[in-house]
């Protein structure tokens, strides 16, 4: 059970994200959904590549007499994940500047209201 | 240091560097830059040949990135091949040259169209970095390099979108691209946790050759699906699509819509090439092929209603879009012998003759909008008189989007009825109506803006300048030549894609054989 214990709070982040996308009409709020989905998929990400009891995988950094793969976590999701996160602020800086754009031509954040483009 | 063993490094290198020198060489003026980008298009679709050469004459191309053979690995205990693989075979370099001749000829056409605007230098900067992002996804062998290309070809798109940053309306459009985009890539993302989670890879030949077709695969593949399909615009998740194609300035939409093909070559890949062997597909067929009918169906529809001439042509792709993938779904439905196979044909073929058909319907446009600062066609008329060329192209267009002979449209559409006519023939008579339906509202556009009688405020426009008109006729030029000699396309390009898509065996081998 202890062990399940991050991806329930990836299923939970995720779910939290899709909600704020979904029914919220704040375009501030929405971007903050986007960017709890992304967390949830980054922990995922993260909690595949642990092992009980492993180190960072730091070559340098493994205790004495360990053998090499035994020893760490995977590193190949913790350098997705790195990729991943850079991506996502690369993402969030462009939606927010964005919605600061759309709020000076709009004077509103609320997504029912910008809606010039239709049908 | 061999050109071409490296080519693929290099396709990808030198328009990421070039769209990093742009705003430097911007320094030295506007006409050195506009050389400076063309230049850096040529000698990447320079490139691009070689490796086309390469890949139809020895097979398929594998590149790994800092060894010299995929499976080198250090430390030496570890077996898996965790290195990034570029795996480039016929379907790759199909979608490469696609991307290419698209933004090569955006750029050219950019050279006249954004002229009076500001922080044009980051706008061919966003271009190239598109470039990169589309021809990444298209040559990858990795599923998590294929989503930092979808990345980055979404952020630059989205950017490009909202180039224009006085208008309200290609912000919304531009937000709502980038949401949809980065939710479609954070669940794409997922799912290449959940492959990667149980088969320790990200390569696409070692997941395909792993996938023991568990419970968690079939979830994997429909996130795969979803989100791959909301990039490329089918219905119903094609919302964004007029918005986006409608907004952004004409010559971003014409790159756009190469992009939107690479996200449906990613679908194309995971269907055919990583579940193609494991799985029985039939189920995702029977759902690919009713998707398709509702973005014909809606495309269509909706093109009927519009008063904006942008958006009517964006929402006449969303049903070319549906046309790509009846073919691909019959074909996946069918099995790639047979009539399959030449389903599988026409809607590959279809994939270039849908991005030079919509493509030279949006630069037309985009000539229209750049003459008469106009979008809505109730406003328009008469243009026929002062627009000469400008007519010429879009009646073109709009003859080779229909499916008249002899253009390019037909040639795929009759290979893509024919086939769904094995499937049922309902399916195809639908098909051919729908396409019957585009081709009466395109005529009632055609008559709305360039018929008709001239409206008395547009007395005073002039033709575009001629950048814009030389990468029309080019696009026409090569419309009119792939309708007339399709069967040499279909010979020279078309048949190694189709070779490559139905020969799984092949990808996968090429990867594992040398492990």
């Amino acid at each position: 059970m202890i062990y399940n214990i991050p991806y329930i709070a990836v299923a939970a982040l995720i779910m939290i994200g899709l909600y704020a996308i979904l029914f919220k009409r704040n375009l501030i709020k929405i971007v903050i959904g986007i960017t709890i989905l992304e967390s949830g998929v980054n922990l995922f990400l993260i909690t595949l590549g642990y092992r009980k009891n492993a180190v960072a995988p730091i070559y340098t950094n493994l205790p004495e007499g360990t053998s090499i793969p035994e020893g760490m976590t995977l590193p190949v999701p913790q350098a997705l994940t790195l990729t991943s996160i850079v991506i996502g602020v690369a993402v969030l800086a462009l939606m927010l500047a964005i919605s600061i754009q759309i709020y000076k031509k709009y004077r509103t954040l609320d997504v029912a209201k910008i809606r010039r483009l239709k049908g | 240091m061999n050109i071409a063993t490296h080519s693929p490094a290099l396709i990808i290198a030198i328009p990421l560097l070039g769209a990093f020198l742009t705003p430097l060489i911007g320094k030295l003026g506007r006409r050195v830059r506009d050389a400076f980008v063309l230049i850096i298009l040529i000698l990447t679709s320079i490139i691009g040949i070689i490796l086309a050469q390469q890949d139809y004459s020895e097979g398929i191309i594998k590149y790994t990135f800092g060894a010299k053979i995929p499976s080198l690995t250090s430390p030496s205990t570890i077996s898996i091949p965790v290195r990034i693989i570029f795996e480039i075979d016929g379907m790759s370099i199909f979608m490469a040259m696609i991307s290419l001749l698209l933004a090569f000829f955006a750029v050219l056409y950019s050279t006249s169209f954004i002229k009076d605007e500001n922080g044009s230098d980051r706008y061919y900067t966003l271009l190239l970095l598109l470039l990169v992002g589309m021809l990444g996804m298209e040559l990858t062998g990795d599923m998590f390099n294929f989503f930092v290309f979808i990345e980055i070809a979404s952020i630059s798109a989205s950017a490009l979108i909202a180039f224009s940053v006085d208008r309200g309306e290609s912000l919304e459009a531009a937000i709502k691209y980038l949401a949809i985009s980065s939710i479609g890539a954070l669940f794409l993302l997922f799912a290449i946790g959940l492959l990667y989670g149980q088969y320790d890879a990200l390569n696409m030949a070692m997941i395909a050759n792993s996938l023991s077709n568990t419970y968690i695969d079939k979830i994997a593949l429909i996130l795969l699906i979803g989100s791959l399909a909301m990039k490329s615009g089918i219905a119903p998740m094609h919302m964004w699509m007029p918005d986006a194609y409608g907004e952004a300035p004409s010559s971003v939409t014409f790159a756009i819509i190469a992009a939107t093909q690479a996200s449906l070559y990613g679908l194309i890949r995971v269907c055919f090439t990583i579940y193609g062997k494991a799985f029985d597909m039939q189920a995702i067929a029977g759902v690919l092929v009713a998707l398709a009918f509702a973005s014909i169906f809606i495309g269509a529809t909706m093109t009927l209603i519009q008063s904006s001439l942008t958006r009517a042509i964006a929402y006449a792709a969303v049903a070319e879009m549906g046309y790509i993938l009846l073919g691909i779904g019959t074909a996946l439905f069918l099995g790639v012998e047979g009539h399959g196979a030449v389903a599988l044909k026409g809607g590959i073929f279809h994939i270039f003759n849908d991005a030079l058909d919509m493509g030279l319907l949006f630069l037309a446009a985009g000539s229209i909008i750049y003459a008469t600062k106009e979008r809505d066609m109730n406003n328009l008329g008469g243009l026929a008189r002062r627009m000469r060329f400008t007519t010429i192209f879009f009646l073109i267009g709009l003859l080779a989007a229909s499916g008249m002979p002899p253009m390019n449209g037909f040639a795929s559409k009759i290979l893509i009825y024919e086939s769904t006519y094995a499937l049922n023939p309902i399916l195809a008579i639908i098909a051919i109506l729908s396409s019957i339906l585009m081709l009466a509202i395109f005529v009632r556009i055609f008559y709305s803006v360039f018929l008709g009688p001239e409206n008395p405020n547009l007395k005073d426009i002039k033709e575009v300048p001629k950048p814009m008109l030389i990468s029309m006729a080019c696009i026409s030029l090569i419309i009119v030549l792939f309708g007339i000699f399709p069967s040499l396309v279909v010979n020279s390009i078309v048949n190694p894609a189709v070779h490559a898509l139905s020969n799984v065996d092949a990808y996968i081998g090429s990867i594992l054989g040398g492990v």
